[in-house]
């Protein structure tokens, strides 16, 4: 039988692939990729939590599932928006690589 | 068996993520991505969370992929050429990483709470999409409404963004 501290686990080293694929590559639709993965590793430990340490009547924490479903929700238009964005991006600079895209940097 | 079941949920959702930060052609990354989140919905199943699992495979693996997978059709892009790493962006990232898997590996090692076998249901069959929409609807009103005008002014923005012509 798996414990929370499985699943936590597998969260963490979610996150962590998502975190590097964040800092390590420089592709904007990749980058915008390990986002996504990041935010799915606070659902599955979210998730875990409510079945672990169930509600007073002996169900999973109904409540730990609504915030997922928050977060599902807000990753869909972010998601949206972002992607939005990077057209825009795409359309004047003809690029995605992040390292083209430097016209605020000081 | 349940253990068995995650072990293999588990790896393929890791391995896939693996994928989507390695493959050099966005399509292939997107496909790992989708593997990722069927696999993900898998794990919230073995957890019980079935109203979850199904929405990961509706909202995530089937309308967050398609619009990915159609930006990344209408972008046209071709297999990024290799350029020249630079090495202190590599070191920066990579000590991230290693800080914040020590971290992990260092509260889960010590937090006993952790290591417990998970506690049997009061009812294994209990309808949860009733459960979650009880709490949503009953609790979490006003956060669903505000929710519902954050999806609206997105889809504003999106198609603001969107024009051919951004004054």
């Amino acid at each position: 039988m798996p414990t929370l501290a499985h699943y936590l686990l597998v969260s963490g080293l979610l996150f962590a692939i998502g975190l590097g694929g964040v800092l390590l590559r420089r592709n904007i639709l990749i980058i915008f990729m390990g986002l996504e993965l990041m935010l799915n590793a606070a659902n599955l430990s979210l998730v875990a939590f409510s079945r672990y340490f169930p509600a007073s009547d002996g169900l999973p924490q109904a409540n730990a599932q609504v915030f997922v479903f928050f977060i599902i929700t807000v990753a869909a238009a972010e998601v949206a928006v972002g992607l939005a964005i990077i057209v825009a991006l795409f359309r004047s600079k003809q690029t995605t690589h992040v390292e083209d895209l430097d016209s605020l940097k000081f | 068996m349940q253990l068995a079941l995650f072990w293999i949920f588990s790896a393929l959702m890791l391995l896939a993520g693996v994928g989507v930060i390695l493959f050099r052609s966005p399509v292939s990354s997107a496909m790992g991505l989708v593997t990722a989140f069927v696999a993900l919905a898998a794990l919230f199943v073995t957890l019980d969370a079935f109203f979850i699992g199904v929405v990961q495979v509706l909202v995530y693996a089937g309308a967050v992929m398609v619009l990915f997978l159609f930006i990344i059709m209408l972008l046209d892009l071709r297999e990024e050429g290799r350029r020249p790493v630079k090495i202190s962006a590599w070191a920066g990232g990579g000590l991230v990483l290693c800080g914040f898997l020590a971290a992990l590996a260092r509260v889960l090692a010590q937090s006993s709470s952790l290591h417990g076998a998970k506690p049997a249901l009061s009812n294994p069959m209990s309808d949860d999409v009733a459960r979650v929409g009880t709490t949503l609807f009953l609790h979490f009103n006003l956060p669903f409404q505000v929710i519902g005008v954050l999806l609206l002014v997105a889809t504003v923005g999106v198609v603001v963004l969107s024009r051919k012509e951004l004054k």
